[in-house]
C-alpha cells in the first residue's frame, strides 16, 4: 500500500504505542489532519495550542508514556513554545509535531512561516526538521526514544507541508533505535556507591532530598525503603512532592524557598544531604553559598551536567534512581539515629504549619481537600500562592498525583494539564487547584473539557488579585501594590454555567465542607469558586538573601534561629 | 585558563547553531571556534578554545555531551599537540615601508600574497602567540583588514 508522510507518521505514532493527541489543525497540517481522520488515534481538539503543550504534559506524567501534540506552522508552532519550555524545565516528555511551510518555501518568509527548530534549541531536548518523508519513520522513533529515556524532556519534529503529502517509499515502520552521539548511565558506579552507603552508614544528621526524578524512575519504594529502614528523615523538593507519603513521621514536606520550618531546619543542619533525582535549584536551596553548611552531599542523577552545576557534590552518581536507590538499600545498615529522629520530631512539632483559625483561607480549603480526597486525586495547580499552600497542606501520599508547574512556574498550566490528566485517567478524580489570575490565562481550554466531557473538579480560589506579585510587592516594595488588581474578573459561577460546569461557592469555613463534599460527588464537571483575601500572604517565605532557617513564618516573624 | 576542545560533531545543517548557542545562553566565552569536515564527511570537526577554570570547563563538555549530534569531546589543552591557525592581515604599505614589512614577513616565515600601491595582504600560519607576535609587528604600519580562522589542533602521536 502505498502512504503519504503523514500516514507514515501516524503509523510511526501508533508504533510507538500513541492513543491520544492534543492538537489545533492548520493549512501547514492538513494532510497530517486528512490522515487523522481515518486513523485509530484519538484527537483532541484544544482552543490554544499552548494548551496542547500543558495537555499532554499533563496527560504524559500520569500516563507514564511521552504526551503528543500537533500544531500548524508559524502561530501555532509558537504558540507551543511556553509549554514546551515547561516540559523542558520540569523534564516531561512530549513528541510535539509541527508543520512547516512547503520545503520550496522554507526560509522566504513565506505565509505563517516560523524557524521553530531555531526557536526551539534552548528548550527541547532534541529537534529536527524532516526534509525527506523516507526520513519520518527514524526521526519519529528516535524522538519518542530520546523524549522518555534518560533525563525525559520535549522533542520537536518539524514536517513540511510536501513531505506530509510526498508518497513515502515505506520499509520499516518500526526500525530500530540507535543514536550514536546519545548515551545513557543507569547503573551508579560501583565506587561511588560503596562509598555513599559508607556516608549513610556514619551520618549522625542525614536528610534525604528527593526532587521530581524519583517519581519519573518510578523509585519512590525504593525511596520508602532506604528512608524508613535506614531512619532518614525525607524533604522534597516542589517536583519531588509526593514522592514519600507526607503523612509518614519521617516526612518533612516541602523544602527550599516556602518549604517547611522543619524541612529547612534539617537540610541546613544535617551533616549528610542525600540528594536524589533533583538540581538543586534556587527554589529548592535559597542562597547556595549558604545551603546546608555542614553537609557532605551525595547527588544521584541521571543527568550527568546536573552533577556540581549548582552546588559542590561530595559523591557524584550518575544513574537511574531506581537503579541507584535499590543497590544502597541492599547494603545501607540499620541505624536507630535517636537523638536525630527526636530532633526532627521536636522540630516538626514545635514549627507545625500555621494559618488563621478564625476565617476562610484557602490552607483550610486545601486541608480539608485532602482529608477528602489524598487516595484517590490527581491534582493540577496553576502558578502562585494557591500552588504553595496546595504543595504545603494537600498532603500528598500518591508519587505523581500533584501535577504543577514546577520549573517554569507557568501561570495558566492547570487548567490544560488537568484535562490531560483526565484524559489519561477517564475513571479518576481530577482536581484543578487554580487562581483567578492564572485560571484566565488558559480559560478557553473550558471549552476542550467541555467537548472531550472531563468531569474537571475546579477549585478556584477568587481574590479578585495577582496574590504572589501582591506578596512580593508587600515584601520588597514596601507595600506598593500596582498591576495587581484583578477587579473586573468575570462572574465565575455564570462563566461556569456558559461552559457547562455546575457552579457552587464558598465564602465563610461552615459553608466549605458541606460545599466542598456536595461538589467532589458530583459525576460531571464542577467549579467551587472560593472568596479569599488578597492580603492573605504564602508562609513560610524566604526572604531574598537570607538562610532558610530564617523563614518567615506564619504571624510575620522570621523564625528563631536554633 | 584557556582550554582547547576537540569536538566531534555530525556533519548536519544546525549543529554550529546548537553549539554556539548552547556557550552564549550557559555564559561560556568562545575565544575561537573552527570548524570543518573530517576523514569521515559524516563528521565535523569543532576546535573551541575557551577560557574558564576546570569546573566551568567540566559543566561546559557535560552540557555539549548533551547535545545528540556530539559524538566526542576531548580537552586537549594538556596533550602534545600540533596547533596552527591562519591569519590575513592587509597592511598599509608604500614605497618607504614595503621593504620593512617584508623583512618583518621573512623573519615570522609569513608569506605576501598580494600587493597594491599602498598596501599588501600577508599570510601567517602558526599557533597563537606566533600570530599576535606578526600582529604586533605589523599593527605599526596600519592594519586595513584582519581575518583570522581560529585555531585548529591534532594531538601528536598516533592516538
Amino acid at each position: 500500500m502505498e502512504m503519504n508522510g503523514a500516514q507514515v507518521l501516524l503509523a510511526c505514532l501508533e508504533a510507538n504505542g500513541v492513543e491520544v493527541v492534543f492538537g489545533y489543525p492548520g493549512g501547514a497540517v492538513l494532510p497530517i489532519y486528512d490522515a487523522l481522520r481515518g486513523s485509530r488515534l484519538r484527537h483532541i481538539l484544544v482552543r490554544c495550542e499552548q494548551g496542547a503543550a500543558h495537555a499532554a504534559n499533563g496527560y504524559a506524567r500520569v500516563a507514564g508514556k511521552p504526551g503528543v501534540c500537533i500544531a500548524t506552522s508559524g502561530p501555532g508552532a509558537t504558540n507551543l513554545v511556553t509549554g514546551i519550555a515547561n516540559a523542558y524545565m520540569d523534564s516531561i516528555p512530549l513528541v510535539l509535531i509541527t508543520g512547516q511551510v512547503a520545503t520550496s518555501l522554507v526560509g522566504t518568509d513565506a505565509f505563517q512561516e516560523v524557524d521553530i527548530t531555531g526557536i526551539t534549541i534552548p528548550i527541547t531536548k532534541h529537534n529536527y526538521l524532516v526534509k525527506d518523508p523516507a526520513e519520518i519513520p527514524v526521526v519519529v522513533h528516535e524522538a519518542f526514544h530520546i523524549a522518555a529515556t534518560g533525563r525525559p524532556g520535549p522533542v520537536l519534529i518539524d514536517i513540511p507541508r510536501d513531505v506530509q503529502e510526498a508518497v513515502c517509499p515505506v520499509t520499516d515502520l518500526s526500525p530500530g533505535v540507535t543514536i550514536k552521539g546519545y548515551k545513557l548511565t543507569v547503573k551508579g558506579h560501583p565506587s561511588q556507591i560503596r562509598h555513599a552507603v559508607k556516608l549513610i552508614n556514619a551520618a549522625v544528621r542525614p536528610v534525604v532530598m528527593v526532587g521530581g526524578g524519583v517519581i519519573q524512575a518510578q523509585a519512590a519504594p525504593e525511596l520508602f525503603e532506604l528512608a524508613t529502614r535506614c531512619n532518614l528523615p525525607v524533604a522534597t523538593t516542589l517536583m519531588g512532592v509526593g514522592a514519600f507519603p507526607e503523612t509518614h513521621p519521617l516526612a518533612l514536606g516541602l523544602m527550599g524557598t516556602h518549604g517547611t520550618l522543619y524541612a529547612n531546619r534539617a537540610v541546613s543542619q544535617a551533616d549528610l544531604l542525600i540528594g536524589i533525582g533533583v538540581r538543586f535549584g534556587d527554589r529548592a536551596t535559597g542562597d547556595v553559598k549558604n545551603f546546608a553548611p555542614a553537609a557532605k552531599i551525595i547527588h544521584v542523577d541521571i543527568d550527568p551536567a546536573e552533577i556540581g552545576k549548582n552546588a559542590n557534590i561530595d559523591v557524584p552518581i550518575v544513574g537511574d534512581a531506581k537503579t541507584v536507590l535499590a543497590e544502597i538499600n541492599e547494603k545501607a545498615a540499620v541505624v536507630p539515629r535517636e537523638e536525630w529522629m527526636a530532633q526532627v520530631m521536636a522540630w516538626k512539632k514545635a514549627a507545625a504549619l500555621k494559618y488563621d483559625q478564625g476565617r476562610l483561607t484557602a490552607p483550610y480549603i486545601i486541608e480539608m481537600l485532602g482529608d477528602l480526597t489524598r487516595d484517590q486525586a490527581w491534582v493540577a495547580t496553576d502558578v502562585g500562592q494557591h500552588q504553595l499552600w496546595t504543595a504545603l497542606f494537600y498532603k500528598f501520599v500518591r508519587p505523581g498525583s500533584l501535577i504543577t508547574s514546577g520549573g517554569l512556574g507557568c501561570m495558566g498550566y492547570g487548567l490544560p494539564a488537568a484535562n490531560g490528566v483526565q484524559v489519561a485517567r477517564p475513571g479518576d478524580l481530577v482536581l484543578l487547584i487554580t487562581g483567578d489570575g492564572s485560571l484566565q490565562m488558559t480559560l478557553a481550554e473550558l471549552a476542550t473539557a467541555r467537548q472531550e466531557r472531563l468531569p474537571l473538579k475546579i477549585i478556584l480560589f477568587n481574590n479578585n488579585c495577582l496574590g504572589m506579585v501582591r506578596q512580593l510587592q508587600h515584601f520588597y516594595r514596601e507595600e506598593r501594590y500596582f498591576g495587581v488588581d484583578l477587579t473586573g474578573n468575570p462572574s465565575f459561577a455564570a462563566l461556569a454555567g456558559a461552559y457547562g460546569l455546575k457552579a457552587y461557592r464558598i465564602t465563610t469555613r461552615q459553608e466549605a465542607g458541606p460545599v466542598l463534599r456536595a461538589a467532589l460527588a458530583e459525576p460531571g464537571p464542577v467549579l467551587v469558586e472560593v472568596v479569599v483575601d488578597a492580603a492573605d500572604l504564602l508562609f513560610p517565605t524566604v526572604l531574598n538573601g537570607t538562610n532558610l532557617e530564617a523563614a518567615v513564618q506564619y504571624g510575620g516573624e522570621p523564625a528563631k534561629k536554633e | 585558563m584557556r582550554h582547547t576542545l576537540s569536538v566531534m560533531v555530525e556533519n548536519k545543517p544546525g549543529i554550529l547553531t546548537r553549539v554556539a548557542g548552547l556557550f552564549s545562553r550557559r555564559g561560556y566565552n568562545i575565544e575561537s571556534l573552527a570548524v570543518g569536515e573530517t576523514e569521515n564527511p559524516a563528521f565535523s570537526r569543532m576546535t573551541i578554545v575557551v577560557d574558564g577554570d576546570d569546573r566551568v570547563i567540566e559543566q561546559l563538555t557535560k552540557q555539549l555531551h548533551k547535545l545528540i549530534n556530539v559524538h566526542k569531546i576531548q580537552d586537549i589543552t594538556h596533550e602534545q599537540t600540533v596547533k596552527r591557525e591562519l591569519i590575513l592581515f592587509k597592511v598599509n604599505s608604500d614605497t618607504n615601508t614595503r621593504s620593512e614589512i617584508m623583512q618583518i614577513v621573512e623573519i615570522f616565515r609569513a608569506r605576501i600574497v598580494d600587493l597594491s600601491r599602498n598596501s599588501m595582504i600577508v599570510e601567517a600560519t602558526g599557533d597563537q602567540s606566533k600570530l599576535d607576535a606578526i600582529e604586533t609587528a605589523l599593527r605599526p604600519y596600519g592594519l586595513r583588514e584582519l581575518a583570522r580562522t581560529g585555531l585548529i589542533a591534532m594531538v601528536r602521536g598516533s592516538k
